[in-house]
């Protein structure tokens, strides 16, 4: 915690190419650069599942025609990496101005060997786990928008790990506010 | 949800429902006894930048401070943070042109689309007495047509047929760009920032809803001396504008 860093930079809505344009929303790409090495397969699932996160927030349908880009860069990583994506995706669509319903934040739980629940894993931690699950929740009465597991639990043990991941999402979305109060505070 | 006086010039986040009083619900529900309603304000509530109505209350959609106008029925709206435009009808902006098609240029306005932009919408254009307008001109002119679906289109008359200031941009001069939230501060009535300027050097000034801003001073020194200051001017409080103002009066 405090070690995984990305840096997103959001493009748009901008002119679509005409192959990718949709006629009645705005088309959403994300693209996810490792640290080292050309993005792969592991890149290019992970830049599916933000991209549907993303939009279902997004209200696309007041850009129809345009292109929006996410570029998020990974510039450390020491576990929770697909949370710590998430968190950084949602801030930029927050920093941009662009129209969102809701806001999300990602949580990793790391389900242990003995049972206990981890939130926010190390990368060593993340190893030693028996299942790794990020959860991404909206703001809108904790709803969930996307569950991703690595590794094999029961369902009761799953909804434990949901259940703790919603209560920590409210101190994401607390940091949120805290940091855009800050933010309009200098103007 | 929270009502929605208790948030006035307060932060708030995408996501946030905002209540509003019971009576201006009355008012949707009275419309079609509008003629016998006394009590409950007159007017149309107005939903601004950054809300979208939502059952009885107001989405939040884009996070920054809520700002409430009590005139004309009431208005509430969203003052964020944001550099990139969308056009907006009405909107004056300053556009680049970069092509003539026909009858018509398209004009780079900072957009997902060019806008277009007749060559008979100047003042005194004639089919026979075409304006001068050349690839890569500065154009100052007006939306009046800006919605998702369509492609924006400018003109530079208003409704009267005047110019009354748009046209093309005269030469020399510099092109630069800002944050929209600071060309909103720079185009409030009586705008500390210009008035300090304008004591400093002569400029000539075009202010672009699209976050473009053209100065034009008497020599290249003093034009770029200008443009730092206003750039500078987001990130700077009041007081270190007046230093740095000083400081160059003095040198």
């Amino acid at each position: 915690p405090g070690d995984t860093s990305v840096l997103a930079g959001l493009y748009g809505p901008a002119e679509a190419k005409l192959s990718k344009e949709l006629p009645d929303r705005a088309a959403l790409e994300v693209l996810l650069r490792p640290k080292v090495g050309l993005p792969g397969v592991l890149e290019r699932s992970r830049e599916q599942l933000l991209r549907q996160t993303c939009e279902a927030v997004v209200l696309g349908v007041l850009h129809p025609r345009t292109a929006i880009s996410l570029v998020l860069q990974v510039l450390s990583d020491a576990g929770s990496l697909l949370s710590c994506c998430l968190n950084a995706a949602c801030m930029a669509l927050l920093d941009a101005g662009l129209p969102l319903a809701a806001l999300f934040c990602g949580v990793t739980c790391a389900l242990q060997p003995d049972g206990t629940i981890l939130l926010d894993p190390t990368a060593r931690q993340e190893q030693e786990a028996r299942a790794i699950l990020t959860f991404a929740i909206a703001s809108s009465d904790r709803k969930v928008l996307m569950a991703t597991t690595k590794g094999s639990c029961s369902v009761e043990e799953m909804q434990q790990c949901l259940a703790a991941a919603q209560r920590a999402a409210s101190t994401v979305f607390q940091f949120y506010r805290d940091s855009v109060r800050r933010r309009y505070s200098k103007s | 949800g929270t009502a929605a006086e208790a948030l006035v010039g307060q932060v708030v986040l995408p996501g946030d429902l905002l209540l509003l009083p019971a009576h201006y619900d009355e008012d949707a529900e009275g419309e079609r006894l509008r003629l016998s309603a006394g009590t409950a304000p007159q007017g149309r509530l107005l939903c601004g930048p950054g809300l979208r109505r939502s059952g009885a209350g107001l989405l939040v959609t884009k996070c920054g401070l809520l700002r409430h106008r009590p005139a004309g029925g009431g208005a509430y709206w969203v003052d964020s943070q944001q550099k990139r435009y969308v056009p907006v009808k009405g909107d004056h902006v300053i556009g680049i042109v970069t092509a003539k098609a026909g009858d018509v240029f398209r004009l780079d306005v900072g957009g997902s689309e060019p806008a277009s932009l007749s060559y008979l919408a100047f003042e005194g254009a004639t089919k026979r007495n075409r304006p001068n307008v050349q690839v890569g001109d500065l154009i100052y002119g007006q939306f009046v047509v800006a919605n998702k679906d369509m492609e924006p289109e400018m003109v530079c008359i208003d409704s009267s047929g005047k110019s009354s200031g748009m046209g093309i941009i005269g030469q020399d001069g510099f092109l630069f760009k800002v944050s929209l939230g600071l060309i909103r501060k720079l185009l409030a009535p009586k705008c500390e920032i210009i008035q300090e300027l304008s004591q400093l050097y002569p400029f000539e000034l075009v202010l672009g809803m699209n976050g473009r801003i053209w100065v034009k001073a008497k020599t290249v020194q003093q034009t770029l001396i200008i443009v730092n200051i206003l750039e500078a001017c987001e990130y700077m409080t009041a007081e270190q504008r007046k230093q740095a103002l000083a400081k160059l009066s003095g040198t």
